[in-house]
């Protein structure tokens, strides 16, 4: 691939279809676990299409990520196919993660995702660490951190960052802020408003999107990119986002203003600001969307036909 | 055959792999200029450069899980926890990420990751340098946990540990690091999971760990001089455990003492009577006696620190009551 900073426009159609795609995966997962079809729990990020594809389009072969438990975007952003995500979701042999994992710990370590995690900030020393090696062996790769707002106040967090700018090592920190970590308002979980400042703390080169415009997205993260390849240290990426839902699938939001969410739905919609900008009519939108919805209902009829491990299965995998 | 101290053995395992391996390199807090709080490192800077023998900030999360990372890129780091407290630190990275992260994935993933760390009482360093959390550990699922008790298993089992595709919780015992014995010329490479028979006996066996081996051994000195045969093995390797060296070693005594300088309560050696009653119920002829700290965090005033941790004497004393001579 050519080395681009910005998207170009014969891209665009396809980052739509892409984020579309992710967006009727997540919809299709809230309805089958409220039709009792899915196990565990489930956080979905329907709303933040554009910083999981902006981010993984901009990132090179070899370079690698780790996501959150709010990780179907990023996972199918990173080219995991739909059947083998949606069959993990399912609990099956063929998911991404054999049955092992679930929707919180979804791995494809051979397309570069090194997993999501349910501990929050629990991945961030892994991609210093991940960086660190690609470094150590003079690769030119990167290792990408995705985390939201509620994260900046763990200790992984500001060890991990602290140790990353400390040696130079190349990996992006992507902050996913949507102002919520769970229920709480980021009012009440930060002293401070604006979370990028969080990178001065330990000198590290900061940038900002909006992290509802997948084309600011993109050319933020190729500089971000760009800068930690080149050898010149981590870089902390805040994108500005806006998550639709609740934290949890049936998450009845009692501590959100249900109107605010509604027009921020409504005004900051990735997909609707890309669809106006590629002046898409009804009808080819209607096209885009009746094949993308293929595409998912066929990876829940993959899930349905997968195989259930044997009970015993549970004592496989646990050493090397 | 030449002799090393037990640091130094430890130290010849780090430098050897290092001298034969790109992929192995060292991190931790204090290791590089200082050489280590316990000099383990000394002159690994030196011979190795700051990009292998990397010095961290206090930040054992950070520490340990980019530890973890850079294995599962491939590298073969060894960490070191300055002190097994800081463990707990640590922990969220061992037991929720590195643990864990070959079985969520369905075993894409492999993390040959190595954490050293020391600890043990007998210099009053007070409740927090020097506990004995080694059943923390051996309780997790996909850690494998070694705790070498003489400069030869320690040489051999590090070496085996930082080859071993999984991640291993490597423990030290402050009070071993100037003892010496002989080592072979060349490092032999010791199977993580078999135990060790120091001593052949015939009425009892002793099943110790870290610096309580050697109390052991001591213990089993001085019960000889009262007509009592002692065996005494030492599992070198909590997690796996040779269950078979320790059960067929009890069906020949038929009478067994567990020794470990951590607290007695829900320690290692809980375990070990278990698996012991389980497999020898009708070898045994006594009841299995446990020796152990006692149920206190650890004081600092000598004579209360020596009161609270186990030594020679306490062995002996079970001993004799396994054969009815207490």
């Amino acid at each position: 691939m050519e080395h681009r900073t910005t998207l170009a426009k014969s891209d665009l159609h396809d980052v739509l279809r892409e984020m579309l795609l992710i967006r009727r995966f997540e919809e299709k997962v809230e309805e089958r676990f409220r039709a009792g079809e899915l196990p565990g729990f489930l956080h979905v990020a329907i709303g933040q299409e554009a910083s999981a594809v902006g981010v993984c389009r901009a990132l090179e072969d070899g370079d690698v990520i780790a996501s959150t438990h709010r990780a179907h975007g990023h996972t199918l952003a990173k080219g995991t196919h739909p059947n083998e995500l949606m069959a993990e979701l399912y609990g099956k042999q063929e998911g991404c993660s054999h049955g092992y994992g679930g929707s919180m710990h979804l791995f494809d370590v051979e397309r570069g995702n090194m997993g999501a995690n349910a501990v929050v900030g629990g991945g961030l020393p892994l991609v210093t660490g991940a960086a660190l090696a690609f470094q150590m062996r003079g690769e030119p790769r990167v290792a990408v951190a995705f985390f939201g707002d509620g994260a900046t106040n763990i200790g992984t967090f500001h060890e991990a960052l602290n140790l990353a700018q400390l040696w130079t090592v190349p990996a992006v920190f992507v902050l996913e802020d949507n102002k919520w970590a769970e229920s709480t308002p980021e009012s009440q979980h930060s002293p401070i408003r604006d979370l990028s400042l969080r990178a001065k703390a330990f000198g590290m080169k900061g940038l900002k999107a909006d992290g509802q415009d997948v084309e600011a997205v993109y050319k933020a993260a190729r500089q971000a990119l760009d800068h930690a390849r080149s050898g010149k240290g981590p870089v902390f990426l805040h994108l500005d986002c806006v998550r639709f839902r609740g934290h949890y699938i049936g998450d009845p939001q009692v501590y959100r203003d249900k109107d605010e969410a509604r027009r921020l739905a409504e005004t900051r919609d990735p997909i609707t600001r890309l669809r106006e900008k590629l002046q898409l009519g009804d009808d080819e939108f209607a096209d885009l969307d009746t094949e993308v919805t293929e595409i998912v209902e066929a990876s829940v009829e993959f899930a349905k036909a997968g195989t259930d491990p044997a009970p015993e299965d549970a004592l496989k995998n646990i050493y090397a | 055959m030449p002799e090393l101290t037990y640091r130094e053995a430890v130290r010849d395992a780090l430098s050897t792999a290092m001298r034969q391996d790109e992929d192995v390199f060292i991190m931790g807090e204090d290791i590089a200029e200082m050489g280590g709080s316990m000099g383990v490192t000394a002159g690994m800077l030196d011979e190795f450069g700051k990009e292998r023998v990397r010095n961290t900030p206090i930040s054992e999360m950070a520490l340990a899980g980019a530890a973890i990372g850079a294995a599962m890129q491939g590298m073969r780091p060894v960490a070191e926890i300055m002190y097994e407290d800081f463990l707990t630190l640590a922990a969220e990275q061992v037991v929720n990420q590195a643990a864990k992260l070959r079985y969520m994935s369905g075993g894409q993933l492999t993390v040959p990751v190595t954490f050293r760390t020391q600890g043990g009482a007998g210099w009053s360093p007070g409740a927090q340098h020097a506990q004995q959390l080694e059943a923390w550990f051996v309780h997790i699922p996909g850690l494998k946990v070694v705790f070498a008790s003489t400069p030869e298993d320690v040489r051999g089992l590090l070496w085996s540990a930082i080859y071993d595709d999984n991640p291993v919780v490597f423990f030290e015992h402050r009070t071993l690091y100037p003892i010496k014995g002989d080592v072979p010329q060349e490092i032999e490479p010791i199977p993580i999971g078999r135990a060790r028979v120091h001593r052949e006996g015939e009425d009892v066996t002793v099943i110790a760990t870290g610096r309580l081996l050697h109390e052991s051994l001591k213990a089993a000195e001085q019960a000889e001089g009262d007509g009592i045969s002692v065996e005494v093995v030492d599992p070198r390797t909590l997690q796996p455990l040779d269950e078979e060296t320790l059960v067929s070693s009890v069906k020949k005594t038929n009478r067994a003492v567990v020794a470990h300088e951590a607290v007695t309560r829900m320690g290692f050696g809980a375990e070990v009577a278990a698996v012991l009653q389980y497999q020898a119920f009708d070898w045994l002829d006594a009841p299995i006696e446990r020796v152990g700290a006692k149920f206190a965090p650890l004081p600092f005033a000598p004579v209360m620190e020596q009161f609270v941790v186990p030594h020679a004497e306490e062995v002996l004393a079970a001993i004799k009551r396994t054969v009815g001579k207490a």
